[in-house]
């Protein structure tokens, strides 16, 4: 164990940190909205809205994420003129911009299966009741069924954050220096693994020790109500 | 998009494709049994009444769920070698250079996750268990092991197959991670003819696709030995 290396280790791993939030927060944020939509077309009635949604979280679901972020970042490359050509090539050669997008899609995929969870736990009794006091659909869903559904889907929405968490470390195989990034380069750079997997170890568990305390204690908050 | 180029043969990489496949099957059907070994001995502990083991099995769940796959890939493969070498080193006094196979290594690390996934399924099946089975057991004498083999045992695999079913799936695309350290399974052959054909779309398409294959094979799979866990149960 050397001393050194773990001194060096802290403030390098430190700086990564913000790097792995913001994967891990703008992934969230645009993978929520997807996951939504997602849901929502899931449940609908109309096939062209329904299937389409399916095979998407199928894919999605059951395939490697690393193979989806190389599919996006390297295999947009083959593509490079049509997509120059539609100006979207200069988002796709960024390693930061193909990195959210997989992980929005993947994350997108898996929280629409805990919201569509959460919509269908929704009694049909209190949708009844909405009808009966003349809101619309659109009402209902506000004020009802989204607000009970997300409730209902707080616990396993926790436990896919933290997946999202550990899952942003695939960023660094497209060179993103996140967290796993930095590790990597300093164990290759002292040939000493051990170091600064302590560090980087110590940082992942703090952070989802944190979201572990703040999900539970929303789950506390949103449960007063019931009792 | 030339497909061609995934065809059989030398020229192309469908045989290439074929024998990752195989790889990342073997892959996952070790560190999937790895990993039920090492989670059936850390349910042990978990649920023994000394705190030291309780203490020391939780630290493995609590460590491997928490922190990304990739770190512990990482572990292994740069530092399992020094590890191993100091160890037989202080040993056996064995001082010759050791190299653990990749395949070894990929299995350690992708099994070391996969048990800490699965120790919370087969925990939750063994709580899952009526005591009213265990206790009419002790009731018309059987001991323990009979017990074990007869009443626990098959309660608890029909209790934690649907669980274990989601760590298989889990623990197949985890093998993807082990491209990482250079085994020739689907994302590391997806890579290489990538870089040498120039087509990395039609390339790592393909490997998408032999993923979604060997979910749906194991989605079909998992109904029928579900089916066959539950045949002696009524109105399932």
């Amino acid at each position: 164990m050397d001393i050194d290396i773990i001194k060096e280790s802290i403030p390098a791993i430190a700086q990564a940190l913000p790097v792995t939030i913001a994967l891990v927060s703008i992934s969230l944020f645009f993978g929520f909205f997807l996951a939504v939509i997602v849901a929502l077309s899931r449940l609908s009635r109309h096939n062209f809205l329904n299937k389409p949604a399916y095979i998407f979280v199928y894919i999605f679901r059951s395939t490697p994420l690393l193979i989806q972020m190389f599919l996006i970042y390297y295999g947009s490359g083959q593509f490079r003129d049509e997509l120059d050509s539609i100006g979207l090539w200069q988002f796709f050669k960024e390693p930061w911009f193909c990195a959210i997008l997989s992980l929005t899609l993947n994350t997108g995929a898996y929280t629409s299966e805990i919201i569509r969870g959460g919509i269908q736990s929704v009694s049909l009794g209190l949708l009844e009741a909405g009808k009966a006091c003349g809101m619309s659909t659109i009402q209902l869903f506000r004020r009802i069924t989204f607000p009970l559904a997300m409730r209902q889907a707080l616990p396993g929405y926790g436990n896919e954050v933290i997946l999202m968490v550990k899952s942003t470390s695939l960023a660094s195989t497209i060179t993103i220096m996140d967290m796993t990034g930095v590790y990597k380069e300093i164990s290759s750079d002292y040939f000493s693994p051990f170091e600064p997997l302590i560090i980087a170890g110590a940082f992942y568990l703090a952070l989802n020790y944190i979201i572990t305390i703040a999900v539970s204690s929303a789950e506390k908050r949103l449960s007063l109500e019931t009792r | 998009m030339d497909l061609t180029i995934l065809s059989w043969g030398a020229d192309g990489w469908g045989d290439e494709f074929f024998y990752a496949t195989l790889i990342t099957i073997s892959v996952a059907l070790c560190s999937f049994a790895f990993g039920i070994v090492l989670a059936v001995g850390a349910t042990a502990m978990k649920l023994s009444k000394y705190r030291t083991l309780r203490a020391l099995a939780n630290g493995y769940t609590t460590i491997i769920r928490g922190i990304p796959e990739l770190l512990i890939i990482y572990l292994i493969f740069y530092g399992g070698n020094s590890l191993l070498m100091s160890i037989a080193k202080g040993a056996f006094n064995y001082t010759e250079y050791i190299e653990l196979p990749i395949f070894l290594m990929g299995v350690l690390c992708i099994g070391l996750s996969s048990g800490a996934y699965s120790t919370e399924v087969i925990r939750g099946a063994v709580l899952a268990v009526p005591v009213g089975t265990i206790e009419a057991a002790k009731a018309i004498g059987m001991n323990t092991s009979t017990r074990l083999r007869r009443i626990l045992f098959p309660q608890v695999v029909r209790f934690a197959l649907p669980g274990l079913g989601n760590v298989w799936q889990l623990t197949l695309k985890e093998t993807s991670l082990i491209s990482v350290i250079g085994l020739a399974e689907i994302v590391r052959i997806a890579q290489i003819g990538a870089g040498s054909e120039k087509q990395p779309f039609t390339f790592f398409l393909m490997g998408l696709v032999l993923f979604l294959g060997l979910a749906f094979i194991s989605d079909r799979g998992y109904l029928s030995i579900e089916k066959w866990s539950n045949r002696g149960v009524r109105n399932s």
